[in-house]
């Protein structure tokens, strides 16, 4: 088994005394697609900000490859949940952000990576002329060209229409089985999550701690069809229990 | 240009219906030239009388462009300033809004008792004038920055430099340049008082001669000049804006076909 490239080690987290993370322990191994399903409010964006060190958790730590990372921000390769990208830069230069920040850019990679994800003829164009599914695309190769071996990807998809979401996980899984990263992938759709992850872990309602942990028992490459298979939607009543025990 | 056709023509078609009214109305009323002149005396004037203001006309350029230049330059070194030093903005920025609060003008005769009549006091009149329109368009602009963006850039590890070159100061171009607009015509206007205040050269010396010396319709090209050199420099900066801003006029244009 792959060493533990992510570990979330009893984190906890209070705002003006209410507790929003309590002792949350969970663990990413190198190269795994995990996904955070809980419900909304239930804490997930503040995790990600404590993993992406723009908050300090109160006690707890966060360790990457062994050493801690606690506070520290720029360790994680991050996605928010709009695309955020900046207009006055074109696609390919909005691709390099990330890179850029961290200080080495490669601009033969991130061409050839626009031209593998069905962009090519738009990397001198602007944002504001994109579709949204063209946008959260560009987001998601800004956050794979950043040199951070962990992505934190947060409800990417949520704004999306139904027929673009299912493009946009096809898609994802598609880039991510050629370019193996470790993912943590925040949603609150249980579908989308048994889709694409290895992992699913279901954070309670507030405070947040690690309800449930399910491995997901699909191998890969996946198919989109498989939504429909009986042993999938056994899975999705399974977790879809496990939330509602919840409420 | 199919605009222009389009939605130009009212304007245009006012503006000549005032100049029939103005100019049939000192023809027909007989109003006294030195009062009121018509608008062909004007023109005539304005053709005819080239060679006497061009020297005046050049000099107020000048004094206009360097005041400018000064100005939006310690304008946005300003705003960065008290941008990236928030303790300092909080001390400094109410006295920098009370500030405008005195019209520049009545420093006029202070500025020339302490300057005397040279170029500086004039110079210090139009930085005075134009680099607060540009403070406040800046420091809006960099205040004014999407949240959305912010976070993405801290979370992708950004530095405060970093934060402030890739993100900040591209975001806030735009209101940067609303203000220089204002600042442009502001500046303009502060170069004609200056030189009412004593100047030996200059479109304001030029204005006060004839108006001494009854020479109303001199006074009318002097109007006239200063606004098209308010608008041919607002006109500049669009054009600057354009090209610096391409990401927007792209936009325009692709709304547009």
């Amino acid at each position: 088994m792959p060493m533990a490239k992510l570990e979330i080690q009893d984190v906890s987290k209070t705002f003006d005394g209410t507790s929003v993370l309590d002792h949350l322990t969970f663990q990413l191994k190198d190269k795994e697609f995990v996904s955070i399903l809980g419900p909304s409010g239930s804490g997930k964006s503040t995790l990600f900000h404590v993993i992406g060190g723009l908050l300090s958790p109160d006690s707890g730590d966060i360790v990457m490859d062994g050493s801690s990372i606690t506070g520290q921000r720029g360790k994680i390769s991050y996605m928010p949940q709009s695309p955020s990208l900046l207009p006055w830069r074109t696609v390919l230069e909005n691709v390099l952000l990330g890179s850029e920040i961290q200080g080495k850019t490669d601009r033969e990679q991130a061409l050839r990576m626009i031209e593998k994800s069905g962009l090519s003829g738009y990397e001198h164009t602007y944002p504001e002329q994109l579709s949204g599914g063209m946008k959260q695309r560009v987001s998601f190769i800004r956050s794979l060209l950043s040199p951070q071996p962990v992505i934190c990807l947060d409800e990417p998809f949520s704004a999306l229409d139904e027929f673009t979401r299912h493009d946009m996980q096809k898609w994802l899984l598609s880039i991510w089985e050629e370019h193996q990263r470790s993912i943590l992938f925040i949603t609150h759709n249980i579908e989308e999550a048994l889709f694409l992850s290895d992992r699913i872990i279901v954070l309670s309602d507030r405070p947040a701690h690690v309800q449930k942990e399910f491995t997901v028992p699909f191998s890969r490459p996946r198919d989109p069809s498989l939504v429909l298979t009986e042993p999938f939607l056994t899975c999705k009543k399974q977790i879809y229990k496990e939330i509602r025990k919840l409420s | 240009m199919k605009t222009y056709a389009s939605k130009g023509w009212r304007p245009t078609a006012v503006l000549l219906l005032l100049l029939v009214i103005w100019e049939s109305s000192s023809r027909f009323l007989a109003i006294q030239e030195w009062l009121f002149p018509a608008p062909t005396t004007i023109i005539r004037e304005g053709i005819n009388g080239w060679s006497q203001y061009a020297p005046h006309l050049l000099s107020t350029i000048q004094l206009t462009l360097i005041g400018f230049a000064i100005g939006t330059l310690i304008g946005l070194a300003v705003a960065v300033i008290l941008h990236l030093i928030p303790s300092l903005r909080e001390a400094v920025y109410p006295l920098l809004i009370l500030s405008q609060n005195i019209p520049i003008i009545v420093l006029a005769p202070l500025l020339v008792l302490w300057f005397g009549f040279g170029v500086l006091p004039k110079l210090i009149i139009i930085i005075l004038v134009c680099f607060f329109p540009i403070t406040v368009a800046a420091m809006d602009g960099f205040r004014q920055t999407n949240r959305e963006y912010i976070h993405y850039m801290k979370m992708a590890g950004a530095t405060r430099s970093q934060l402030f070159r890739k993100l900040e100061w591209p975001h806030a171009m735009p209101s940067i340049f609303s203000g220089l607009k204002i600042s442009a015509t502001y500046s303009v206007m502060g170069a004609v008082i200056s030189e009412w205040l004593g100047a030996s050269e200059g479109i304001g010396v030029y204005m006060t001669l004839a108006s001494s010396s009854f020479r109303t319709d001199r006074v009318f090209v002097a109007i006239f000049l200063i606004m098209i050199l308010s608008l041919s420099f607002f006109f500049i900066i669009t054009q600057v804006e354009k090209r610096m801003i391409r990401y927007q006029t792209e936009g325009e244009r692709d709304a547009n076909g």
